[in-house]
């Protein structure tokens, strides 16, 4: 075992930047692009992406699929990452998928204590709350409680099974669908299906 | 034998507070930073889970007063001059020398390609599984990289020394224990690992609930 390896635990040259938040990403950014190491037009590309193209909306369609159609919904809690990679939802932060169902008996929750892994291409960049010290610490011991701050309130024969993201996969919430859902479009059904309700901090919208 | 990132099962958070669906970013400068970090990733001299290991090597005080995307800019800063992209005397504003890996930079025009391509973890290994889903598994304890101490390693610190089931088998995956310190690949078979959560916490808040976590076959025994 490599024991004689050394890194440099104290070696932080971030404090050579400079303090403020926005003015260290400024300087970087600066840096990096006078170095010829970024090209400004390639940032901009990856925010578009991730702030207009890639979000929830591509969960939510995955869901309102397997809610409307039984065959796809089988596939798709089989396996995953072929399914949803062909409707195209595949890419960073996605390359292995797994779907978990919410029944009356089990209530599924997706954490990354040790940092913020989450599906991108499903759900796009995970909201605030997900990557807070507050979820992060307290969804594995007391998913229930962290529940109530989202107005979830569980019966007491639905189990709660809280998946932290330790590996590269990805777990998806397939939230139970609302009453009513039968016969409605893909379409329509997308609009009851909210991110929260596919990380398992909600429930769908009831129509 | 673990860092302030380990967090899971931690007292004395307050609320967790929702959000809406947008805005995705609450501040531009966030934008860049998650924008420079993927960009510069891409230039190839360090894999993710050695970018995940700089985050986790901040000094406490420096990982708890960050907000997330100063996390990120200082942990990317700190691996930059690590890995001889930049130089400490750039880094403080000094002159700029121009860098032989520019022509590996990120075009506009390439990146939709690189975000759809990922980075799959899934490698063949000689390992073959130990383990069977329904097989009973006991964690290492305590919760420690084997291979480097102190190092990167994704047992959380509450799940140690725990007895589970076994849930699923994904097949053989990247350990990040010798990835993140460039010790190679060493794939090994991924299992998710179902825990009582009467077997991780004194205080339970219902019989029935559980905690699953994806635990690589060196991190588990039979019991």
């Amino acid at each position: 075992m490599p024991h004689d390896h050394h890194e440099h635990d104290h070696d932080h040259p971030h404090s050579l930047l400079p303090p403020e938040p926005a003015l260290r990403v400024k300087a970087l950014e600066t840096l990096l692009t006078q170095k010829g190491l970024i090209d400004p037009g390639a940032l901009d590309a990856i925010i578009d992406t991730y702030e207009n193209k890639i979000g929830p909306k591509n969960g939510a369609h995955v869901v309102a699929k397997a809610w409307s159609d039984p065959a796809f919904k089988t596939a798709l809690l089989a396996d995953a990452t072929s399914v949803v990679s062909d409707l195209g939802y595949y890419g960073r932060q996605g390359e292995h998928i797994e779907v978990v169902e919410n029944t009356p008996e089990t209530h599924n929750m997706v954490v990354c204590t040790l940092c913020s892994c989450y599906p991108w291409p499903l759900l796009g960049i995970p909201p605030g709350w997900y990557k807070s010290d507050a979820y992060r610490a307290r969804a594995v011991r007391e998913p229930r409680k962290v529940l109530a701050d989202f107005g979830v309130h569980l019966p007491d024969e639905t189990a709660v099974r809280v998946w932290d993201s330790t590996a590269e996969m990805r777990y998806l919430v397939l939230p139970m669908a609302p009453e009513g859902a039968a016969g409605m479009s893909v379409e329509h059904l997308m609009t009851l299906v909210t991110r929260d309700s596919m990380v398992g901090t909600g429930l769908a919208v009831q129509p | 034998m673990t860092r302030v990132h380990d967090m899971g099962g931690r007292f004395g958070d307050g609320p967790v507070v929702p959000e809406p669906e947008t805005p995705v970013f609450h501040a531009d400068w966030h934008k860049r930073a998650l924008a420079v970090t993927l960009a510069v990733g891409g230039l190839g001299q360090w894999n993710l889970d050695m970018s995940r290991h700089s985050r986790e090597q901040l000094l406490p005080q420096d990982y708890t007063r960050f907000s997330y995307y100063e996390k990120w800019m200082s942990a990317l800063a700190d691996m930059l001059v690590k890995h001889g992209v930049v130089s400490r005397d750039e880094l403080a504003g000094g002159q700029i020398s121009p860098s032989d890996l520019a022509e590996r930079a990120l075009q506009a025009g390439a990146v939709p390609a690189a975000l759809a391509k990922g980075g799959p973890a899934d490698r063949p290994s000689s390992m073959s599984p130990n383990f069977a889903v329904g097989s009973m598994v006991r964690t290492l304890k305590p919760a420690s990289n084997r291979l480097m101490d102190g190092g990167h390693t994704r047992l959380p610190a509450y799940a140690a020394g725990a007895v589970g089931r076994v849930v699923l088998y994904h097949g053989t995956h990247i350990l990040p224990d010798a990835n993140a310190h460039g010790f190679g690949e060493a794939p090994e078979p991924l299992y998710a690992v179902a825990f009582a959560a009467s077997e991780l916490w004194a205080a339970p808040e219902h019989p029935r609930d559980e905690v699953v976590l994806d635990a690589w076959q060196s991190y588990l025994e039979a019991v």
